[in-house]
């Protein structure tokens, strides 16, 4: 398939869960999806194409959360990346564990700092942070403050 | 038969890096690995949230010690796919230098651990010792054994000199015979054959089911390498060979790892010989708002990074990830149905650069029998040894 | 405490820890141990186990996981007296990664710290540097 025809049948089988499409450049596309179509396109651009998942990249954008997943059609030279914008009060979107083994430890990545919530993962135990850290203090988001007393922070830049 | 629990790490001497692999065995065999993670976990992606896009580059480069390139190389790559725009020729060359000197290093650095585990302590001297040709080549080209300090948004930062490259190659030129006998003791030797054929069979369908990356993934028949696939820097400059075969076992990784050690001192060779004149930097005094994405192929599989930018001299957001964050869930597929002995071996495999990752705690459950890190190389070196005296070599 | 501390110089063993870094340090701590740089020629050896130790050589920006385990470590598993060597910016000060979340403290606030050896990451000779002068203090002080 070329890129053209990849890319008109994601618009044609999803475009009523599509909320913004844009055609970046040769190797880059982002489109922004409503969370319930996550799971769907993941799967059709993973299973179906056969596209790599490279990772999923959570944000504190100010307004809401965002996740991004990045696939990747390797023969085409095509990075596609989905978008799902959060509602930052309540962050969840579905699980995509058990479709893509390998969005496991990335979910568990996420939920911890970023507090997002994957409906359907059983597993979201710590993965990176200690049992000490306090539960509900996400550290990438924006309005993260130091909660340690001890901590120690009286030099550089 | 009843399980025991073993733990490996956190604070194995072999490995450098402070881990947790929690290991439940039956008897000699073990059934089900935990890794945990989080003892290197520094918050990089929020660090590079407070420095500018340039200075964000040398706590990058500090993410992971063994590969100090990949990281910059990705990151640089993704400021720049932001607006986009191709740094110069040159430039280009310049990084895929510093990156195939990276990637030499690295593998020679993993034959060495990859001895010294199996009792080989012969190979382990021996390739670091190697190893300080290629650190010198660097030292010459950069200024630095590591951490070299070479990528910035745009470019690089310092000139590779024409008086310098003589030595270099020359320098390079020098660790072909060793390598090729390394080559031929690992090619020839019965021993490693019977000891890591077969061993942590990682099969082609699961290579892709986890996404694993690098060698890891080559080993096992997928052949992908972001190199050949989504080229940047000077890697369609030229012809090489991506190294892929067929049976995803201990054995095929250190193949693979082998043959791409010529494939990378012919790429650094070409590169150093045929290095184009111009800039080296396109001087970009702002990033606009946007996303971008670059990617590199690491000795270990690719780095992926993502970065935001809100159009301001920092980045809004920085996602890193590592190749070891993928390759590491491979080991569920691995470990279990192995022996004890051949655990460490195929923990190995996968080269983690837990650094890059956030490397797993082994939490030791009191009351449970407790291999110490040195049993468990004593276990692997005294299969080796069994091996060695099966086939009349001791 | 003189007669372990003469059995201590002449032939300490060595026992490298990382808390929590890139693995710079490590690897360049490593390399003193291969023929180029050669530590034993020192009479330094790497200790197995950390019980065993005479000299920890401590990497790494002691993030919180490595925290507790290093503190209980320090306390519980090795032998005193022994001497603790801060390899690196991090070891020392956490260097760049002072504002991180998760690097709360420098490692001289969780375990006494004998040795700075400044670098990121420091070259061999300068490790080795760093640990002949501490040899050679201990010994004036004897």
């Amino acid at each position: 398939m070329t890129r053209e025809e990849v890319l008109s049948e994601i618009q044609s089988r999803f475009g009523d869960v599509i909320l913004d499409f844009f055609d970046k450049s040769a190797k880059r596309v982002y489109i922004e999806l409503q969370p319930r179509a996550l799971v769907p396109v993941a799967r059709h651009l993973f299973a179906e194409l056969g596209a790599r998942f490279h990772i999923a990249s959570g944000m504190d954008s100010r307004t809401h959360l965002e996740v991004l997943y990045h696939f990747s059609v390797e023969a085409l030279n095509l990075l596609v990346s989905l978008r799902v914008k959060l509602d930052k009060n309540d962050p969840r979107v579905d699980s995509l564990a058990s479709t893509i083994k390998a969005a496991a430890w990335i979910e568990r990545e996420m939920h911890e700092l970023l507090g997002i919530q994957f409906s359907g993962n059983q597993d979201l135990r710590r993965l990176l942070l200690s049992e000490e850290w306090p539960a509900g203090v996400y550290p990438l988001r924006r309005d993260y403050r130091e909660w340690d007393p001890g901590a120690v922070r009286d030099r550089g830049v | 038969m009843p399980k025991s629990v073993i733990s490996i790490g956190p604070y194995h001497p072999l490995q450098e890096e402070p881990e947790h692999f929690q290991l439940t065995v039956e008897g000699e065999k073990v059934v089900d690995i935990e890794v945990s993670v989080g003892y290197n976990h520094r918050g990089i992606e929020k660090l590079s949230e407070r420095r500018s896009f340039d200075q964000a580059t040398f706590v990058i480069e500090r993410i992971c010690g063994i590969c100090s390139t990949s990281h910059p190389f990705a990151y640089t790559q993704a400021v720049e796919d932001i607006i986009p725009v191709e740094v110069p020729e040159r430039a280009k060359y310049i990084r895929t230098i510093i990156a195939e000197g990276e990637r030499i290093h690295s593998h020679l650095l993993w034959f060495g651990l990859a001895g010294h585990f199996l009792g080989y302590n012969t190979v382990y001297m021996w390739m670091w010792r190697l190893r300080e040709e290629i650190l010198d080549v660097m030292e010459i080209l950069s200024g630095n054994r590591q951490n070299y300090a070479m990528f910035k948004p745009g470019g690089v930062r310092r000139d590779i000199k024409p008086e310098d490259i003589p030595l270099a190659i020359k320098k390079i030129d020098s660790i072909l015979p060793t390598v090729d006998r390394l080559k031929k003791a690992i090619l020839d030797d019965p021993v490693l054959h019977a000891r890591l054929k077969g061993i942590g069979t990682l099969t082609k369908e699961e290579a892709i089911a986890y996404c694993a990356l690098g060698p890891t993934s080559r080993a096992s028949g997928v052949a992908r390498d972001v190199r050949k696939d989504a080229p940047y820097g000077a890697y369609d400059r030229l012809d090489w060979n991506m190294i892929v075969t067929a049976n995803g076992d201990v054995w095929d990784k250190a193949v693979v790892r082998l043959l791409e050690l010529y494939e990378s001192i012919k790429i650094m060779k070409h590169c150093l010989l045929n290095l184009p004149g111009g800039e080296i930097d396109l001087n970009l005094k702002s990033i606009p708002p946007g996303e971008g994405i670059g990617a590199h192929e690491a000795p270990r599989g690719e780095t992926f990074h993502y970065v935001r930018s809100d159009g301001t001299n920092r980045p809004a957001r920085h996602k890193v990830r590592a190749p070891t964050f993928m390759n590491l869930p491979t080991l569920k597929a691995t470990v279990p149905g192995s022996s004890i002995a051949d655990a460490a071996i195929i923990l190995a495999a996968i080269d983690p650069c837990y650094c890059c990752t956030e490397r797993m705690a082994v939490r030791s459950a009191d009351g449970r029998k407790l291999y110490s890190g040195e049993e468990l190389l004593r276990l692997s070196r005294e299969k080796t040894s069994r091996i060695q005296k099966e086939l009349g070599k001791r | 405490m003189s007669v372990t501390m003469r059995a201590l110089l002449k032939s300490p063993w060595v026992f490298h820890l990382s808390t929590g870094s890139c693995n710079n340090c490590d690897i360049e701590v490593l390399d003193c141990l291969t023929p180029r740089y050669d530590i034993e020629r020192f009479g330094m050896r790497l200790a197995a186990s950390i019980r065993h130790a005479d000299v920890l050589l401590v990497t790494g920006s002691c993030n919180r996981k490595s925290m507790i385990r290093v503190k209980r470590i320090y306390e519980e598993q090795v032998p005193k007296p022994c001497v603790v060597v801060a390899i690196g910016e991090c070891a020392m000060s956490r260097g760049m990664f002072i504002h991180s979340y998760n690097c709360p403290q420098p490692l001289d606030r969780i375990i006494p710290v004998n040795v700075y050896i400044p670098g990121c990451p420091p070259k061999p000779e300068a490790i080795i540097a760093g640990v002949v002068k501490l040899i050679n203090k201990v010994k004036a002080s004897l």
